[in-house]
């Protein structure tokens, strides 16, 4: 094994530069350092300017998504030695504005996020919390993958859709949505549908799939558009059967 | 006062948008929804390191438990130095808080029938433990997040980083804050300011905390006047993985993970923890406490009974006799985090593991409601010292610590609000100082031959060689001196990265000033407690000495910036002190 390998990382300063440039940088290859270790490398070691969001380094705060030659990844769980020999191209998430060298501006995700209602609505009004709603391990499981969306936005980055049309409210918010449709407990999914039945909801996409292939959590995004166009379907259909009050 | 200045004007404002920021957001929403509230966090608060937490949150619930039963767990597990007043009201409104998250959809594990499961832990004699699976933090962090966005009063300033409180007259009334994205440095002002910052693990080398845990909380309260309390008690939690330092959830050995030495041999059994059983005893050898089990392995070290790895020394956890089943359902994150990092399977191969630093028992000094002796000022979570875990923190508690103590700094905050009065016209002036200093002092600065890293790196070597799991006066005196030069050291670093936007070479910057200050209350509280407690272990003195330290420690900041350590009696209410039991 070569003991170091060739990072190619996209720089862009707004205050100073008018477009991304790429510099390369070389940092030891070591087998238990991953891409984040690299570039904190050079962060400390060799180049204090370069900007990059990272945190929990194992796997779960969703900070650190970078596309890794081209492919979008957790930038804290791809090793190096699987780029061997190198180089390795690190840029900056696909389909989001830049900030900043490797920072994207998740602005548009962190507004539209709220419009799924990613909480639970009940028919009933309880205020008094005295015992839990039962929900059983089968009833658990129906919703739970759903759930593991850590909003890293790797999927974002992979949507052939949301490149192309950025009002699509995108995989992650849909898969959100789905999540709590699914919970025994919830009963929001009349509301739910409402919005995503709309232009930015769920029409978009054309189920290439590259959410789910992306997904380093195994969430299912592809899956819970999927399943939204059938409701939809059947909504418009009885939209059109029916007199609106028997809906 | 002037708009470029002052960007807005709240009643409550929270620093930090973690589980106990959020949880304190909520719960002000829903008190007095005619109060605005504002979350300032240094990262989108799904990045919290709330997210990180595995095993799961203590709370009564189970038929065959009592809440005196968690109090008194609590309690031996705290050494005897946590307030039994506010450990009684932890354990009384524990389980509320987590039914509570349970109807705002945490998807929590499940028994069969549909009821919530519970699983041991470290040191509780019940199984009281909610959890979800192994995520528990990132599930109860995320409910609550998804939640938060359902309350149109609450405002949230995502990646703008607090640099300084706002405080006149013994009163907060804000803060001020750079905008990373911009780097615009603004104040934003709030009758009651909630600090909800979470932990200051990047003091040291080797820990399970995020990137972001530098105690920023725990400075601003300390240099806005509020002292920190039992600084010197930090958690070595005894399972993380070498090198990276992630965590290997206590709920392994909850489970029935053994925890072997390099001959096989459960080593556990030889520090009075008790006699090993095949299957997991409650308060018994691998479920004793955090403190104890590290505090072993160092003495196996010792003897030559670990085996070396690159990373120093290590132990071996074992989870084969669990089976695939039982690791998939109740410990999936764990085989994931093994095979990502480690390249072993837990199914079939043993994890090495050594301890790391995890968690902060001292923080901000805070009555039973979350107040700090600075009208207005509030801290929660694991900024925050109320204290309930003394000496030593159980595993599980902190969970619903951050929701109990979240909540009611929360509803105080709110309360207060209610009733303050709009900032003064002076704290404009202390803004504009605050800017000034940033830019001339901080971004000004001509970059030198110093790093930022390289100040950081030595204070955590520093750290790690004055206050580890044993310490001594002297190596704690050195440690202090060590620090103070790193302080100087700092003043002449400058910053190379000279753009505005999204400047992580300033925020390092920043957060290095912040650990400095935490590093040097540690050490000298340390130095201040002649005995041995849960985790504070001296050499030097080797026992508990309950006739000179049944006491807190607040260190307070002089006007010369020296700390000042002063003591603080301890709550007793109904469990006078006694001798901590394991296994026997």
């Amino acid at each position: 094994m070569p003991d170091s390998i060739r990072l190619e990382v996209t720089r862009y300063r707004p205050d100073t530069d008018s477009e991304p440039q790429r510099q390369e940088y070389d940092v030891p290859l070591r087998k238990e350092w991953t891409v984040l270790d690299g570039l904190n490398h050079v962060k400390n070691e060799v180049d204090t300017t370069l900007s990059f969001r990272w945190s929990c380094r194992m796997g779960i705060c969703g900070s650190c998504g970078m596309n890794v030659d081209g492919e979008p990844k957790l930038t804290c769980a791809t090793f190096l030695t699987d780029y061997a020999p190198g180089p390795v191209r690190v840029e900056p998430l696909a389909n989001f504005p830049v900030v900043r060298d490797l920072v994207v501006d998740l602005f548009d995700f962190m507004e539209r996020l709220p419009r799924v209602k990613p909480w639970i609505i009940r028919d009933d009004d309880v205020t008094e919390v005295d015992g839990e709603y039962l929900q059983t391990p089968e009833e658990l499981d129906a919703y739970k993958q759903f759930s593991m969306c850590i909003n890293c936005m790797l999927c974002y980055s992979a949507c052939p859709v949301y490149g192309l049309d950025p009002t699509f409210i995108g995989p992650a918010a849909i898969a959100l949505a789905e999540r709590y449709d699914l919970d025994s407990r919830d009963h929001g999914a009349r509301e739910r549908l409402d919005v995503l039945i709309e232009h930015e909801g769920v029409w978009g996409c054309t189920f290439v799939g590259e959410c789910t292939r992306v997904c380093p959590k195994h969430v299912d995004p592809a899956g819970a558009i999927q399943r939204y166009k059938l409701k939809a379907a059947k909504e418009s259909v009885k939209a059109f059967l029916l007199p609106r009050g028997t809906r | 006062m002037s708009d470029s200045l002052v960007r807005a004007a709240h009643d409550v404002l929270i620093v930090g948008g973690g589980g106990a920021g959020l949880r304190a957001a909520i719960a002000i929403a829903e008190t007095n929804p005619q109060l605005d509230v504002a979350v300032i966090s240094k990262v989108y608060p799904m990045r919290s390191h709330t997210v990180s937490a595995e095993g799961g949150a203590a709370g009564v619930i189970a038929a065959d438990d009592t809440l005196d039963e968690h109090i008194y767990d609590t309690i031996s597990g705290s050494d005897w130095l946590g307030d039994q007043d506010a450990i009684e009201a932890f354990a009384h409104e524990a389980p509320r808080e987590l039914l509570q998250l349970e109807h705002w959809g945490c998807p929590w594990s499940r028994q069969p029938d549909g009821h919530i499961a519970v699983r041991a832990f470290g040191g509780m004699k019940k199984m009281r433990t909610w959890f979800a699976a192994d995520k528990t933090g990132f599930h109860m962090l995320h409910t609550l997040f998804q939640t938060s966005l359902k309350y149109n009063e609450v405002t949230r300033y995502d990646e703008v980083f607090v640099t300084r409180l706002l405080v006149d007259d013994g009163r907060v009334h804000g803060a001020v804050a750079v905008g990373l994205m911009t780097g615009k440095i603004q104040a934003v002002t709030g009758k009651a300011v909630i600090l909800c910052t979470g932990g200051c693990g990047k003091v040291f080398p080797f820990t399970t905390n995020a990137n972001i845990n530098t105690g920023d909380g725990m400075s601003l309260a300390y240099r806005a006047g509020a002292p920190l309390k039992d600084m010197e008690f930090v958690q070595y939690h005894p399972t993380g993985l070498p090198f990276t330092g992630i965590l290997i959830t206590e709920a392994t050995r909850a489970e029935g993970g053994w925890l072997l030495n390099k001959d096989g041999y459960r080593y556990l059994q030889d520090y009075d923890l008790g006699k090993p059983s095949p299957t997991p005893e409650l308060r018994s050898m691998e479920l004793g406490p955090r403190d104890r089990l590290s505090q072993a392995f160092v003495h196996e070290v010792e003897k030559g009974r670990t085996s070396d790895s690159p990373w120093g020394p290590v132990v071996h956890l074992d989870l084969r006799h669990l089976g695939e089943q039982v690791i998939d359902t109740r410990l999936p994150f764990v085989r994931e985090l093994c095979l990502k990092y480690e390249r072993i399977d837990p199914v079939h191969e043993l994890i090495p593991v050594r301890p790391v630093v995890h968690y902060m028992m001292g923080g901000v000094h805070t009555d039973i409601d979350g107040a700090t002796p600075v009208a207005g000022l509030y801290a929660a979570g694991e900024t925050a010292c109320v204290s309930i875990n003394g000496a030593n923190r159980l595993g599980s508690n902190s969970l619903p610590e951050l929701l109990v103590f979240g909540a009611r700094a929360g509803r105080a905050a709110a309360e207060y609000a209610s009733a303050a009065r709009a900032a003064p016209a002076v704290i404009e002036a202390q803004a504009a100082d605050e800017v000034r200093r940033l830019e001339r002092d901080v971004m000004g600065r001509e970059p030198g031959t110093e790093r930022i890293s390289t100040i950081r790196d030595d204070m955590q070597a520093t750290m790690e060689e004055a206050a580890g799991i044993y310490r001594t006066g002297p190596a704690m005196a050195k440690g202090a001196d060590a620090l103070a030069e790193l302080q100087q050291r700092l003043l002449k670093a400058g910053v190379a990265d000279t753009s505005r936007s999204f400047n992580t070479e300033l925020t390092a910057a920043l957060e290095l000033a912040n650990m400095l200050d935490i590093g040097e209350c540690i050490l000298r509280s340390g130095l201040e407690r002649e005995e041995s407690r849960g985790a504070h272990q001296r050499l030097d003195f080797p026992d508990r000495d309950d006739r000179r330290f049944l006491i807190h420690h607040l260190v307070h900041r002089n006007p010369d910036e020296t700390p000042r350590v002063a003591p603080l009696p301890v709550t007793i209410t109904r469990w006078p002190p006694g001798e901590r039991i394991y296994g026997r």
